[in-house]
């Protein structure tokens, strides 16, 4: 009899407190980012809109070699690879379907050259369906993104126009095997 | 006419336009208030401060596509939201908001305020029962068998004041309470009060007919556009009208505490008759806020095995006490 009128006089104390704590949220700043008046910081490695970058020369750093669209889980990239005539390999066209995209950010990993990169813009809605599927011109940026002095065709060991074999960064001249002979 | 004393057509016109303006802004103190208690801001966009969120709501509930169901009971269905409105405003007459300010002094003033909340779950039981839907109807039984068994301990508590100011009518039970508010000798009878007001404003934790999470919208739940508006209107007076009677009842109505009279006797009755309202209504929010809904067995219990031995003897001490007194 004691122990049930303690249990019903526990639970009206719970329901006191409960009052009082609730009160005091009325004195507590509001967690709310007024989102349009008031933009959200997002951090430098945030995973918004996707860019593609150029290299330090100015030239596109995208070599088409299509990891990213392999990379992709949601299968938002498309692209075409055509080479100029110093023998660049380049994208002809290159489309990211963001009504698709998930920004999950594999393609930036995937990606050998750093030339896909994710940026911390998010404000990408879009009134027309259409409006989503954005291609080259739309992605390519001039400059380096978040990767300053990357250069692929200065490491790579790849021959193009006006650099050839053995004088990328690192590299030793190739090597002539009849002089290897004993 | 145009004088301030009890019926004249200024009273009624102006007690008429200010509780239906506050009803309407009600919504918006609700969600606003429901906001800053969950850390949130609350509706904030229409107007300064969102104080036309109303305005809003009721653009919106107007233009809305205002339909019957093809298997309900339409007589009944057009019906049953007018009535909780009309029920509410009805109450409204009776209370006095300050010397000669208020609409009707009936020498049955609690009484007939007990027949509109009688008439005010006729509301909700019809509602549900002509939508023709099982969660309407499951809504409209609950609130049927919650407001009747609410109603019988909302009577009783009251007794206590009734015998204590010796008379039904408000004005006289607010004059009564000059220099001693009836909380201090009713607390028992304010406490029952509070959790009948509750239950029979529909408010949560008592919003068993409605229960969101159990039976959709109980017996609103086939209502659309001004018919549910409606509803929602008179839920809305009904919280305001208890939150007007409570202070009428158990603190003092227009009565300044501590001597804190402002202005002259209309102007300072006024003042702390709408703060005293608005504390309430406060509370009401709050407790919507912070406290979870019963189950229906718990609040039948609640109801019977708690509140009405509760409030009975409330009753008995109060007679008790007064006969001894008089003798």
């Amino acid at each position: 009899m004691l122990k049930e009128l303690l249990h019903q006089l526990n639970i009206i104390w719970s329901h006191l407190v409960s009052l009082w704590l609730v009160f005091m949220h009325l004195f507590r700043k509001a967690d709310t980012v007024e989102y349009p008046d008031e933009k959200p910081f997002t951090f430098p490695r945030w995973r918004g809109r996707i860019i593609l970058t150029r290299d330090p020369d100015g030239e596109e750093r995208c070599v088409a070699c299509n990891l990213c669209a392999v990379a992709c889980p949601v299968d938002c990239i498309a692209l075409q690879k055509t080479e100029d005539e110093n023998g660049r390999w380049y994208p002809e066209f290159f489309r990211i379907n963001f009504s698709r995209c998930i920004m999950c950010g594999f393609c930036e990993e995937a990606c050998p050259t750093h030339a896909i990169q994710l940026t911390p813009d998010f404000e990408m809605a879009e009134y027309v369906r259409q409006d989503m599927v954005w291609e080259k011109e739309h992605m390519l940026i001039n400059g380096t993104g978040k990767y300053h002095d990357y250069n692929f065709y200065k490491i790579a060991g790849k021959a193009i126009g006006g650099k050839g074999k053995g004088e990328a960064r690192n590299e030793l001249p190739p090597t002539d095997r009849r002089s290897l002979l004993p | 006419m145009f004088t301030f004393e009890v019926g004249s057509l200024l009273n009624v016109a102006l007690i008429l336009g200010t509780i239906l303006t506050f009803a309407a802004l009600l919504i918006w103190v609700e969600r606003r208030l429901l906001g800053f208690f969950n850390d949130r801001l609350g509706p904030n966009r229409v107007g300064p401060f969102g104080i036309l969120q109303s305005v809003a709501d009721v653009i919106k509930l107007i233009t809305k596509e205002d339909w019957v169901p093809p298997f309900a009971d339409k007589f009944t269905f057009v019906v049953a939201p007018v009535i909780i409105p009309i029920v509410m405003l009805l109450s409204f007459a009776m209370i006095p908001f300050a010397p000669g300010v208020g609409i009707i002094d009936l020498n049955i003033g609690l009484l007939f305020i007990f027949a509109m909340a009688g008439l005010a779950s006729y509301s909700a039981m019809l509602g549900g029962i002509a939508s023709n839907n099982k969660f309407s109807l499951l809504g409209g039984l609950r609130a049927a068998g919650q407001m009747i068994s609410y109603e019988v301990f909302m009577g009783i508590s009251i007794l206590g004041v009734v015998i204590l100011s010796d008379s039904f009518v408000l004005r006289d039970i607010v004059e009564a309470q000059e220099g001693r508010w009836f909380v201090l000798p009713q607390f028992l009878g304010f406490i029952v009060f509070m959790v009948a007001a509750l239950a029979e404003s529909h408010r949560w934790p008592f919003d068993l007919p409605e229960g969101e999470s159990e039976i959709i919208s109980g017996f609103n739940t086939e209502y659309s556009g001004m018919k549910f508006g409606l509803f929602f209107v008179g839920e809305y007076i009904g919280m305001f009208f208890m939150a007007a009677l409570i202070p009428v009842l158990f603190f003092g109505g227009w009565h300044a505490p501590f001597g804190l009279q402002v202005g002259n006797e209309i102007i300072s009755g006024i003042f702390w008759m709408g703060a005293k309202t608005m504390a309430f209504v406060v509370f009401f929010i709050l407790v919507r806020a912070a406290l979870a809904r019963p189950r229906y067995d718990q609040l039948m219990n609640y109801g019977w095995l708690v509140m009405l031995p509760l409030s009975l003897i409330n009753l008995l001490i109060t007679g008790a006490y007064v006969l001894a007194q008089g003798s």
